[in-house]
């Protein structure tokens, strides 16, 4: 019976939108008990699942609703008053009917289940609640219609209505039942009887009506609707109108919706993804046509195709407050079942983004909102005790900012114990006390994030295992947003959740590398850098082996992107980077940098060629390549041509520009130094003949990777062409072997392979270049002398980033190594 | 998956396989390929097929067979697998045959474990043998 499947398809749509409401509402009444609108509301809900499930004959769900209309009929009526109790079962007899609803959508029936337990719990509420209950009306002598006494009720509603509306003709008949009738329910203003809405629209005769009516008052225990549909007065599809008329004659009058079906929508989508594709293709072509006719069709059709696009994004655009709407419930039980106070407050719920999205972030939020009743806030007496509110606030917050969806999730609670944090980080092998020691406030606190780790004193139902968060993050990074936590102890904490606002299409830069296209988000797009022939050897430096560009007093660390293709973990020989770089520096005439961002640090991915700038049209890489973190997605260029999509963040962890700590430390610092004129002295410190050195950063000219063909020989010295000088090199290991000579045993042969770091150091107008092991890093510190020196050309030894550091006396060598 | 009833045959270095019929959306002549970096080496690459992007997965590399000689072009059987299309690339497409239950062996130990593993047996037919193709887990490619 395919009409049949649509109305039940129906039922289960309408149902489990009313579901949700229901919680909603029950979780403020309450808070307000004796709000009656709400209470009718809850009522009417509940009403009319039961009326359609046993017009659909779903018998177990119609009995599980039908207790659940006894009481919440008996709280309308004021026989019962609301209590947590009472509340806490009609939450369950919710649950119980979203299972049958999900069960009646699986498998066509509510499935094999036993809700005895839960109605004896329902029907036990019925019953007075004690000498402080308030009576209800006495209770009619004993008469079939009085025996259920809710069954009967809108039956006799709709009884006296009709006898009512129609004095003739059966008058006579049903003039006896109305003195058995006891003093009917007073009817609800808003709910019209199905009667009526039948007669009114035309599906049934008021004599049909009445005759079904009589059937139902002479002990038929079938609903109006069903015995109107057997004696064949009305259609089943129209029963289920009424029925859905009589509920929404309740409601608020909303905006003229329409319900579409969202594999529709995705649908559309798609064929508006493909018209992007075909109308960058045909934009191409009128790139290069003269035909003006051509020009301005494209320009129209770019126009109209723009437009689309942007329309039927909006389609799937759904406020985030349809997620919110069910944590009220949460927090309350949670709250519950933790013994706590919890309120929860919602700013920005009208907040759109993409209904992918929202299926993607349910979960991690709703994890966050219990995280944060259960972990988060402390119990009533301890925040009495801390001079709080027992009362704890959990507020959430949504707003659109840089192209993105910011969340928030914050309380009032004790915050992260951030010692204890990095404790059981340490104790579980996650990082090592070492790193534990360099890590800032922000970085401890969101160790939290790392797999295994909780400081829940006691696991509890809700969390506690250490399995939530590192989920969360990885729920969150997958669909490209980004999850950060803040904490202050005894007042609170806050998560920030930003995720990009659409996946579909986005505008993106292509570039070419290694022959390939390549498309590049524009979101992470800072700037595009170019360096031309001689430049691009100069501007590049380079910091413990990694090259680096220093973008207007910033270090902006580089990754070619040739070899993150080739070679992915990071293993990689000086050689073969500088050869990168450089090589293109000197192969092409030029290096082109384009400067991205992931997250809140920044890097230049070096590459061929920049093309042009497309609107792109995301396609999911196929699921066997979706290991390879660094593609985000596939898509089709104007040309007809495949390009990879990079997916930003990955390829800079991949690519080890990311390490926390260290690196951008030392670059943090840098710039904190440069900016507040630190008292400390800026060093670099280096390798030579197994020991460690310093000189000062001011003394420093240039860091320099010379090639071993470039040093040529001029009498007993080293020296190479640089920048049309020529520059004396001077090796670490003659100037400290004591004798300040060059001994003739010393290595004349020159070196024709290999790179040699060399610092290119200046003192007092000569310059010269201190040829070295190994660059370490540049780092600050206050020169203490430790000890005198040790040998000559040292000017002593001090304790720099934790280790023994030997002083260079920088004017001393550059005389001991002067030509002779 | 079925063994019996309509196939599409085709070649992989002289040996011929064969898959349903119904699985194959449709043949396609090669066309070019975009190499992806980073990938495993069955990963031929990808190819836009009317506006999809379809990955290519060469059928040699997953048999472990011998590569194709670079002159030989192969062709495209595409298949419509779970949720999105997957292009198994092959030498050259052979006949359709409908082949019945009695012609059907499971898979000689002649051949090798890994082909073994990747065909649900074979069809004796007069003068061919007929490799049944387990396009599931032949069109698995294992992580780096």
């Amino acid at each position: 019976m395919s009409e049949n499947d649509d109305i039940v398809k129906e039922f289960l749509i309408e149902s489990h939108e009313n579901l949700d409401r229901l919680d909603r509402d029950l979780v403020a009444l309450e808070k307000n008990p004796s709000d009656r609108e709400i209470l009718a509301s809850i009522f009417r809900t509940i009403h009319t699942i039961k009326g359609t499930s046993g017009f659909l004959a779903f018998g177990k769900l119609e009995a599980v609703a039908h207790v659940g209309e006894s009481l919440l009929a008996k709280l309308r009526d004021g026989q019962l008053k609301l209590n947590p109790e009472i509340t806490t079962a009609l939450l369950a007899m919710v649950d119980a009917v979203r299972q049958m609803l999900n069960s009646i959508e699986a498998i066509g029936n509510e499935g094999e289940r036993d809700d005895d337990i839960l109605i004896a719990r329902l029907t036990g509420l019925l019953r007075p609640q004690g000498p402080g209950a308030v009576p209800g009306p006495p209770a009619p002598k004993a008469e079939p219609p009085q025996e259920t006494p809710i069954v009967g009720a809108p039956v006799i509603e709709m009884g006296m209505r009709i006898m009512e509306a129609k004095p003739a003709g059966n008058a006579g008949e049903t003039a006896p039942t109305a003195e058995r009738i006891p003093a009917p329910e007073p009817l609800q203003p808003d709910h019209q009887n199905i009667g009526d809405i039948l007669i009114e629209r035309g599906e049934a005769t008021a004599a049909e009506v009445a005759k079904a009516a009589a059937t139902q008052i002479g002990g038929d225990p079938r609903h109006l609707g069903e015995i109107l549909v057997d004696q064949g007065a009305t259609k089943p599809h129209e029963v289920l109108e009424a029925l859905q008329a009589q509920q929404s004659k309740g409601q608020v009058a909303s905006e003229r919706t329409i319900r579409v079906d969202v594999g529709l929508l995705d649908q559309l989508m798609n064929l508006v993804g493909e018209l992007v594709l075909a109308r960058n293709q045909i934009l191409q072509y009128t790139k290069n046509t003269e035909e003006t006719y051509l020009v301005t069709a494209g320009q129209r059709l770019n126009l109209i195709a723009s437009e689309l696009q942007e329309s039927v994004m909006k389609t799937r655009m759904q406020p985030i407050g349809n997620v919110w709407s069910r944590f009220p419930r949460t927090v309350r039980d949670v709250a519950l079942s933790c013994g706590k106070k919890v309120r929860i407050q919602m700013e920005g719920q009208e907040t759109e983004l993409d209904k992918t999205l929202i299926e993607a972030i349910k979960d991690p939020l709703t994890h966050l909102v219990r995280n944060a009743v259960d972990h988060g806030v402390e119990s009533p007496e301890t925040r009495k005790a801390a001079g709080k509110d027992p009362e704890g606030v959990l507020l959430l917050r949504a707003f659109h900012e840089g192209g993105k969806v910011n969340i928030e999730i914050s309380d009032d609670g004790a915050g992260l114990n951030i010692q204890k944090v990095v404790g059981k980080a340490v104790q579980k092998g996650l990082i090592t006390a070492e790193q534990a020691g360099r890590l800032s406030d922000r970085e401890a606190a969101n160790l939290i994030f790392l797999p295994g780790l909780s400081t829940a004193e006691k696991v509890t139902n809700v969390s506690g295992r250490g399995v939530g968060m590192d989920v969360v993050k990885t729920n969150i990074e997958r669909i490209g947003g980004s999850v950060d936590l803040q904490s202050t102890p005894g007042k609170g904490t806050t998560v920030k959740v930003k995720i990009p606002l659409t996946l579909a299409i986005v505008p993106a830069l292509i570039v070419t590398s290694g022959g390939q296209c390549f498309a590049i988000p524009q979101v992470s797009l800072l700037e595009l850098v170019g360096l031309e022939g001689d430049e691009a050897r100069k501007k590049v430096e380079w910091i413990k082996g990694s090259p680096v560009y220093r973008l207007r007093g910033n270090l902006l660390p580089l990754v070619d992107l040739n070899q993150s293709l080739g070679q992915c973990d990071g293993e990689r020989g000086q050689g073969a980077l500088l050869g990168g770089v450089e090589a293109r520096g000197k192969e092409q005439g030029s290096v082109k940098i384009v400067v991205l961002r992931a997250e809140d640090r920044q890097f230049g991915l070096v590459v061929d060629e920049i093309n042009n700038t497309e609107e792109i049209v995301v396609k999911p890489l196929s699921k066997h390549l979706k290991n390879i973190r660094i593609y985000a997605g596939s898509t089709i260029m104007g040309d007809g041509k495949v390009a990879l999509i990079l997916d930003v963040m990955n390829l800079a962890q991949s690519s080890h520009v990311l390490a926390e700590g260290q690196t951008r430390k030392r670059a943090e610092q840098e710039q904190a130094a440069v900016a507040g004129g630190d008292q400390k002295q800026r060093l670099v410190l280096f390798m030579g003949s197994g020991s460690r050195f310093a000189v000062p950063l001011d003394m420093l000219a240039r860091l320099e990777n010379i090639p071993g063909e470039m040093v040529e020989r001029s009498g007993k010295n080293w020296v190479t062409q640089y920048r049309g000088q020529i520059l004396q090199l001077i090796r670490i290991s003659h100037v400290l072997d004591g004798s300040g000579q060059i001994g003739e045993e010393a290595e004349l042969t020159l070196p024709t392979k290999g790179m040699l770091q060399v610092l290119v150091l200046e003192s007092e107008g000569k310059a010269f270049g201190l040829v070295v092991n190994q660059i370490l890093d540049i780092v600050d510190s206050d020169l203490e002398p430790k000890s005198p020196p040790t040998r000559p050309g040292v000017l002593f030894s001090a304790v720099v980033a934790d280790r023994v550091t030997e002083i260079l006396d920088v004017p001393a060598v550059l005389s001991a190594g002067e030509m002779n | 998956m079925k063994h019996t009833g309509q196939f599409c045959t085709f070649y992989l270095d002289h040996l011929l396989f064969g898959v349903e019929s119904q699985k194959i959306q449709e043949v396609v002549p090669y066309r070019e390929l975009r190499p992806v970096p980073l990938a495993p080496a069955s990963v031929s690459g990808l190819m836009n097929l009317r506006g999809q992007v379809v990955i290519a997965i060469d059928l040699r590399r997953q048999l472990e067979l011998p590569d194709r000689p670079p002159e030989m072009a192969p062709i495209c059987l595409v298949m419509r697998a779970s949720d999105e299309a997957v292009c198994m690339l092959a030498d050259e497409v052979g006949n359709v045959l409908e082949v019945g239950e009695e012609t059907f062996e499971p898979a000689p130990e002649t051949l090798s474990a890994r082909l073994r593993s990747l065909i649900l047996g074979v069809h004796k037919l007069e003068g061919n043998l007929v490799h049944v193709l387990d396009t599931e887990r032949a069109c698995e490619i294992e992580a780096n």
